[in-house]
């Protein structure tokens, strides 16, 4: 069987056992699944940077925060919300955002486009924290949820299942986007910046104009994971537009494995599950950070490919 | 006319008070910056968790202080316990990765960032702690009364970076560790023991970040997240000074907590913040090597 085959097999598989999942999960799993597809789908995005172009960036908290608020703007201001308004809005605000921060940032490397791209998400939120009247300053915006809707087709409001299908389905999209992204001429022209910078750039690719495509469709798919947490919890709130926000993306990606789209949502899966798993077994209270902390430091030494890479060389060997 | 009226219109006491409060906290800026620093030009390693030394510093100042009741005991004992975690940190979390992408080690500091910052706030809680000032005088300053020990801090600091100076210059181990800076692999060969000399370093930062942490304590509370506001300020000091170059970042520090301090006469001190990320990226913008270094040939 051929490499794609084995691919696409797997891909059916696991798409439908995430199709069924909601019919035969209780409601708390329900939502913890949608949940990752969302952080997945943020990680995901920012693995485009990170695992494709060898750019880290701290800074997808303000696309994703930004998706958020853009979506509760269009939420607040029309009246009944509408959820492709949301979308577009939500869309709209994180490419803005995500232009602005390419621009400046994409003319640093390595260490300085990581400590860029986080001080640009500390202004986003240093206003959208103070800036009270228009953003609910600490306490956030609270909305409803839109229906999900096609102009005159149908109207059904979300329950969860809806959600979790909704949610699945633009994930679902955006993966294969990014798949497609990554293996056209212009993903291997950011792989090629990845190994090798300079050498790209003596071919005659102009590397910069390059960069900043990459970091705005990061942007914009970070955007549209905000825009889905948006929908799924019904607020917006400043927390999600800070840097901890963008370091957990970074810590998904180095779990789940870098550079290869899928691992992202693995790693959030992982992270999650620990997470849930450590405060059901210790309580509320326990800083699950700390454990999961070591597993990440042991992991970036250890397991450098991550949890999708290890299985990989495993099944291979 | 014109010209009077402006200068009136001019708070020049409250100029005046801020920039005593911009130096005070430039200091102590410089001295967490400087460690920060060190770090990072001797090996490459971008210390995300330089903030959460500061922290832990000034926890175990709370500690210490609350057990002996001595001010000065506290900040040695702070210093020296932080200096040795950050040995440990280094030869567990950093010495491994030596060799590999210099990304890999702001992943793997992050990660002791995130640990640190979580333990902290289990162990000590959310409520913010107080360190008692050593002495508590005053002095007139226009309608203020100022404490003494602000400038004392200063100067304290003040005096810790020019140790460090002397002994980067002059001490057998600070050649030592210049020599490493500017050579890993000649150094190596010269007979210098090169990972000793990295953990050293980096337990010299982490020494030096602690104390400014128990040195500020007494200003402001002492909680979990206040690492989180210094790291991010000393990173911007250290890019506008220019990575790994000392007298920069000293300058950049007084030069940023000055801006701050008299935008914070008109603005909210969180909105003041914004004025030093502005600063860092048009320094990114135009001067990417540091505004406080000779233009690079």
């Amino acid at each position: 069987m051929g490499h794609t085959v084995v691919f696409w097999l797997g891909f059916c598989v696991v798409m439908a056992l995430l199709i069924i999942a909601p019919v035969v999960l209780p409601e708390f799993w329900r939502r913890f699944l949608t949940e990752v597809l969302i952080w997945g789908l943020l990680a995901m995005s920012s693995d485009l940077l990170i695992g494709y172009t060898g750019m880290i960036s701290f800074g997808h908290s303000a696309f994703f925060g930004l998706g958020m608020y853009g979506a509760a703007a269009a939420l607040l201001m029309f009246s009944p919300p509408n959820l492709w308004l949301a979308l577009a809005f939500g869309l709209a605000a994180a490419a803005l955002i995500a232009l602005f921060v390419a621009y400046f940032s994409t003319r640093l490397r390595d260490i300085y486009f990581a400590i860029t791209t986080l001080i640009f998400s500390q202004i986003f939120y240093v206003i959208i924290f103070t800036w009270t009247e228009v953003t609910g300053g600490e306490n956030g915006l609270n909305f409803r949820r839109p229906p999900l809707a096609i102009p005159g087709l149908f109207s059904v409001p979300f329950n969860s299942e809806t959600m979790h299908w909704f949610v699945l389905a633009v994930v679902t999209a955006s993966y294969l986007i990014l798949r497609r992204i990554t293996r056209s001429p212009f993903g291997m022209v950011l792989q090629s910046i990845r190994e090798n910078e300079p050498r790209t750039r003596a071919i005659g690719y102009p590397v910069e104009r390059y960069k900043i495509v990459a970091v705005m469709l990061s942007g914009l798919f970070a955007g549209l994971a905000g825009v889905l947490y948006a929908i799924q919890n019904r607020f917006a709130a400043p927390d999600f537009i800070f840097f901890l926000v963008s370091g957990e993306a970074v810590i998904f990606n180095v779990m789940g494995g870098i550079g290869t789209l899928v691992g992202p949502i693995v790693g959030a899966g992982f992270f999650q599950l620990m997470r849930e798993m450590l405060s059901r077994l210790f309580g509320d209270q326990f800083p699950y950070l700390i454990p999961l902390g070591v597993v990440f430091i042991v992991m970036i030494i250890f397991l450098p490919q991550g949890l999708l890479g290890f299985a990989r060389r495993w099944l291979n060997r | 006319m014109e010209l009077t009226a402006v200068l009136y219109a001019i708070p020049w006491d409250q100029i005046l008070i801020q920039t005593v409060n911009g130096i005070v906290t430039g200091m102590i800026l410089a001295l967490i910056a400087s460690g920060l620093t060190l770090i990072f030009g001797i090996m490459d390693v971008v210390n995300f968790a330089h903030g959460e030394l500061f922290m832990l510093g000034a926890y175990i100042g709370v500690v210490v202080l609350a057990t002996t009741g001595n001010f000065w005991l506290a900040l040695l004992i702070a210093t020296l316990a932080v200096a040795l975690l950050g040995a440990a940190i280094q030869v567990v979390t950093l010495r491994p990765l030596l060799g590999r992408d210099p990304l890999t080690t702001i992943l793997a500091t992050f990660g002791v960032s995130l640990i640190l910052q979580n333990y902290a706030l289990w162990q000590f809680g959310p409520v913010a702690r107080k360190i008692q000032e050593p002495f508590s005088g005053h002095f007139t300053l226009f309608y203020l009364e100022y404490p003494w020990y602000r400038l004392v801090i200063a100067g304290l600091s003040a005096a810790i970076i020019g140790g460090f100076w002397l002994f980067l210059k002059f001490g057998k181990y600070g050649i030592w560790i210049r020599a490493t800076t500017q050579d890993r692999v000649m150094a190596q060969a010269m007979g210098i023991p090169v990972p000793l000399v990295h953990t050293a370093a980096f337990a010299l930062g982490a020494g030096m970040a602690a104390a400014s942490g128990v040195l500020f304590g007494p200003l402001v509370g002492v909680n979990h997240t206040m690492g989180l506001d210094w790291v991010l300020k000393a990173f911007i000091v250290v890019v506008v000074g220019g990575m790994g170059n000392l007298g920069g970042s000293i300058a950049a520090a007084i030069f940023i907590s000055l801006l701050e301090a008299y935008a914070s006469i008109w603005v909210s001190p969180a909105q003041a913040v914004i004025v030093s990320f502005i600063v860092l990226i048009l320094t990114l913008l135009f001067r990417p090597t540091g505004l406080f270094v000779p233009t690079p040939k």
